[in-house]
């Protein structure tokens, strides 16, 4: 990038006052007259056949308007859609139907049964309790290991057993790898599941114009086009009549990446009831019934030298998708595979992969998104084989990284890592740790009987998802840049920003390209009806993708400017540049012209060149050429407490290289939420069900979300890796923490554990687990 | 409309709402967030739990913060409440906005409102508060995109104008 004024300072956001002050428009927020309020049944049980459904009770009751049940719409309302299924991809995937509303069986507790519309929400709450449902509740599969059981409960009947799908990645010569090897170091590692819960749960408002055939939804969601043409294969309506909205999205973190039964719903009741309904997902329905994400389970095989030096992994795992896909499930567990390597040399890589159904809520993208279960496995290997080794995981890491001088680097799973500098990101913050300090202090405080724990992880990670024949629905991104006939700029761009702060990024890339101010700027994103169709925001994507197509854009709308210019000026184009927010000869931008002034010329249409249309605004599409690759090396220190097993996060270094930096204040915002998205699952986060298939950890009280006094104060750096995959050289940073932290945290309790002869522990590191492994095992230093 | 065969009579409450008089009638049964969000049509409060874990829902009533999504409309008759909408004045940003505004101490804004909220509490207790006293007095309430780190640094920044 050219040195400008905006990019690369912290700029404090522009979404922000409207955020602080209440002002915004949340789906909730958004009140259309005559609204009904909907809530929704939900199965009890976690596997059972449904009977009657009576619901005439609450169909009598005052105030309600409808009930609405899986018979009244499975002819109406077509299937729940998943995009990747491609038996290609998948041979032998089984694809059941994912209906709107059960039908016949309930395959999961919180599954939807039936729905009310009603005058108001507690109306409608009041009406759930009326209706009543036949259940017989069948024998439930409530893990991985379970379903693929013998005589297991089989959940979709129209096949014999639970196997979803298969799956595998291999690459170089597994064989000789392991025939080569000094060691085998193995360890099954477990992939806790997770609930993604973002502070705003999911919502819907939909609202039908029969006059114009026009339905409109506002709904929480990360994609409102992709949501839209599905919609539209759903209701089996026309897509030109379908407009979705997303409104300020209270974040996402992968969970809104997804068509939910809620969207279709509400959008086939606008239209039979001819008002607009409203539905508000509540905490415990998020938690049964918006996606979750990892829950993997495998054995991890590292052939090794004496040296360290490691030759192979084999990846031997069972990932437990729930009782239905949503619309990637099945293309998350493959993302692990394709990260399998991390930062490391070796060629040579397997991964064998059977998914199971189960009486759960789907797996799907949540943060990271495949990728933290890669990053967490190979670099909780490499620490275990440090430990076997007696090796120092820092030598072992340094000794197997990618060299700077090997980018593009293919790796054995034929991804091409655009560019790195590894050992720098690692000097940087072994340096900022103070590391050999810190392992003085260890061993200091291990003979006073403390423990004292220092952990890495040197992460890299796919972003910038992606190009689109990498991708179950298209990757590429698009933008248009429409300038005013006063000078006004507005960008649509086809991502949907959430929380990422897009509006203060894109405006700064604006103000620099075209010589105006922020304030003078406008970013639409999220409606259907205003923006040109756009894949929307995830995978880290948004700037590396959709701000490149914005880039683009701005360069066709920047390329008239100036042929206008010097058509004005009686120059020539090319001797036009743009100085001091002027459009001038060199060096003479006191006789140049402001965007306005152009655009006022373009809009009236005379003393145009030749041949140039009128009007100001250009659209591109940009379809990336590769994924970006950021990396970072974390490191955390922490004490376990020997009196009670509590972990005590006192440091966390993170030294993170997401390439060229266009806000430094927003992406030290995005890693430090990160850290604490990848600390949770390392100490506190974990949905659990029973044997029964009931979640027992379906609210806040249950599922424990890091809070402010969990953490330290981070100590952020950083290093600058430009990528050659976008004309701005950005990665993106949206994942980099919650990736690069779980592994540093999971790999510093375990150092500290180390005079207990512990080796591995899974996550959650709660303290009653590590209590209970300290009273059972001596410190056999002491 | 927020009557039905289990809320039983309307009730009459009189409350104070970011200094304006107010005079309702609600159900008995109506949650104070949701009298302000859908009655008074004050929206910036926001409903992120409803078990009160969240703090999303935080208003001050009668100068105690309190999850609004756990407390009865009905409770607050003759209360003094102020909400988020509340805390600026004659176009003025409150400190505590301010201060979220230039440290960034938020993303997607969802908690944004009971965040600032607790906030005012914290610093009215305690108007010198330590790192430890700040990531201590918000512990009620939880922010999924932060890490909390820039909230911490706008609760700072706004303590460091409130006394100076």
């Amino acid at each position: 990038m050219p040195v400008s004024k905006t990019v690369g300072a912290r700029i404090k956001r522009r979404e922000d006052p409207r955020l602080i002050q209440g002002l915004a428009h949340y789906v909730d927020d958004i009140k259309l007259p005559n609204t009904l309020h909907v809530a929704i049944l939900r199965s009890p049980y976690s596997h059972a056949r449904i009977g009657a459904i009576d619901t005439d009770a609450a169909q009598n009751l005052p105030g309600v308007k409808a009930v609405v049940t899986g018979s009244d719409i499975k002819d109406t309302i077509g299937g729940i859609p998943c995009a990747a299924t491609d038996p290609e991809g998948f041979p032998g995937i089984k694809v059941p139907h994912h209906p709107v509303l059960a039908i016949d069986k309930a395959r999961f507790v919180g599954e939807p049964i039936a729905a009310v519309a009603a005058t108001s929400a507690y109306i409608a709450r009041d009406a759930l309790d009326l209706i009543e449902v036949d259940y017989d509740p069948l024998d439930a599969v409530n893990s991985a290991d379970a379903a693929f059981a013998d005589g297991a409960p089989v959940l979709h009947e129209d096949w014999d057993d639970n196997m979803a799908f298969t799956w595998q990645i291999a690459g170089g010569d597994i064989d000789a790898a392991f025939a080569e090897a000094d060691h085998i170091v193995s360890q099954r590692i477990e992939h806790q599941r997770l609930v993604p819960n973002p502070m705003e749960t999911r919502g819907v408002l939909a609202e039908y114009m029969r006059g114009k055939d026009q339905l409109t939804i506002w709904s929480s969601t990360q994609i409102p086009h992709l949501l839209r043409t599905q919609l539209s294969i759903m209701l089996d309506m026309a897509e030109n009549h379908v407009r979705v909205i997303a409104p300020e999205v209270g974040g996402g973190f992968g969970c809104k990446l997804n068509v939910y039964a809620e969207e279709a719903l509400l959008g086939h009741m606008a239209k039979t009831l001819g008002q607009p309904v409203k539905w508000i997902e509540g905490r415990r329905e998020n938690f049964l019934h918006t996606i979750h994400g990892r829950d993997q389970t495998g054995v991890v095989e590292l052939a090794v030298k004496n040296d360290g030096a490691i030759l192979g992994l084999k990846y031997a795992v069972t990932a437990d998708v729930g009782a239905y896909y949503q619309l990637l499930t099945p293309a998350i567990p493959t993302l692990t595979g394709l990260m399998l390597c991390g930062s490391y040399t070796f060629q040579n890589v397997q991964m064998d992969l059977k998914a199971a159904f189960t009486n759960k809520m789907a797996t799907d993208a949540y943060r990271g998104a495949g990728r933290p279960e890669a990053t967490y496995l190979i670099e909780r290997m490499i620490d275990i084989a440090a430990h076997d080794l007696g090796l120092d995981p820092l030598d072992v890491r340094r000794k197997n990284f990618i060299g700077t001088d090997a980018f593009p680097h293919e790796t054995g799973t034929a991804l091409a890592y655009d560019s790195g500098d590894y050992t720098a990101a690692l000097d940087r913050a072994v340096e900022m740790a103070d590391y050999d300090a810190l392992r003085w202090q260890q061993a200091e405080l291990r003979d006073q009987g403390r423990y004292l724990g220092i952990g890495f992880s040197t992460y890299v990670e796919i972003c910038g998802m992606g190009p689109s024949a990498a991708m179950p629905a298209g990757g590429w991104e698009s933008s248009t840049v429409r300038v005013d006939p006063t000078g006004k700029v507005t960008v649509l761009t086809g991502v949907s920003p959430h929380g990422q702060g897009q509006e203060t990024t894109f405006a700064q890339l604006v103000a620099d390209g075209l010589g105006v101010g922020l304030a003078d700027i406008r970013i639409i994103h999220g409606d259907t009806d205003a923006v040109q169709y756009g894949i929307g925001t995830f995978g880290s994507r948004a700037t590396a993708v959709g701000g490149t197509a914005m880039v683009h854009a701005m360069g066709k709308i920047k390329d008239k400017v100036i042929k206008i210019a010097a058509h004005l000026m009686e120059s020539n184009p090319q001797d036009i540049v743009l100085e001091d927010d002027k459009y001038c000869v060199q060096g003479a931008p006191e006789s140049g012209l402001t965007l306005a002034e152009i655009a006022q010329v373009a809009h009236v249409g005379v003393g145009l060149p030749p041949e140039t249309e009128p009007g100001l605004a250009e659209s591109h599409f940009f379809e990336p050429p590769n994924f970006t690759y950021p990396f970072g090396t974390h490191i955390a220190v922490v004490e376990v407490d020997a009196d009670t097993g509590e972990v005590e996060l006192q440091r966390y270094i993170a030294v993170d290289d997401c390439g060229n930096i266009i806000n430094p204040l927003i992406v030290e915002g995005q890693v430090h939420g990160g850290i604490a998205q990848g600390v949770g699952q390392a100490l506190y986060e974990e949905a659990i069900y029973d044997e029964s298939g009931q979640m027992l950890t379906g609210s806040f009280m249950d599922y424990a979300l890091p809070k402010a006094h969990n953490f330290p104060r981070f100590e952020l750096g950083n290093t600058v890796t430009p990528s050659p995959v976008n004309p701005m050289g950005v990665k993106g940073v949206g994942e980099a923490g919650t990736i690069g932290s779980t592994p540093a945290i999971a790999n510093a309790v375990i150092d500290a554990l180390k005079p207990f002869g512990v080796r591995h522990i899974d996550l959650p590191l709660r303290p009653e687990k590590l209590w209970k492994l300290m009273q059972e095992r001596n410190d056999d230093s002491l | 409309m927020y009557s039905s065969h289990k809320g039983g009579a309307l009730v009459k409450i009189e409350v104070t709402i970011n200094g304006e008089h107010q005079s309702h009638e609600v159900e008995p049964r109506m949650l104070l967030v949701h009298f302000l969000r859908e009655v008074v049509g004050l929206t910036g409060t926001h409903v992120g739990c409803e078990t009160s874990l969240c703090g999303a829902c935080s208003v001050m009533l009668n100068g105690e913060a309190v999850k609004a999504c756990t407390v009865l409309a009905v409770q607050a008759h003759g209360a003094d409440i102020t909400t988020i909408e509340g805390l600026a004045q004659n176009g003025e940003l409150h400190p505590i906005q301010e201060g979220f505004w230039e440290c960034h101490g938020l993303q997607c804004g969802f908690c944004t409102p009971g965040m600032i909220i607790a906030a005012h509490q914290l610093l009215e207790r305690h108007p010198k508060p330590s790192e430890a006293d700040i990531r201590r007095g918000i512990e009620g309430n939880l922010c999924r995109c932060t890490g909390y780190q820039h909230i911490v640094d706008a609760v700072q920044y706004a303590a460091a104008k409130m006394t100076a």
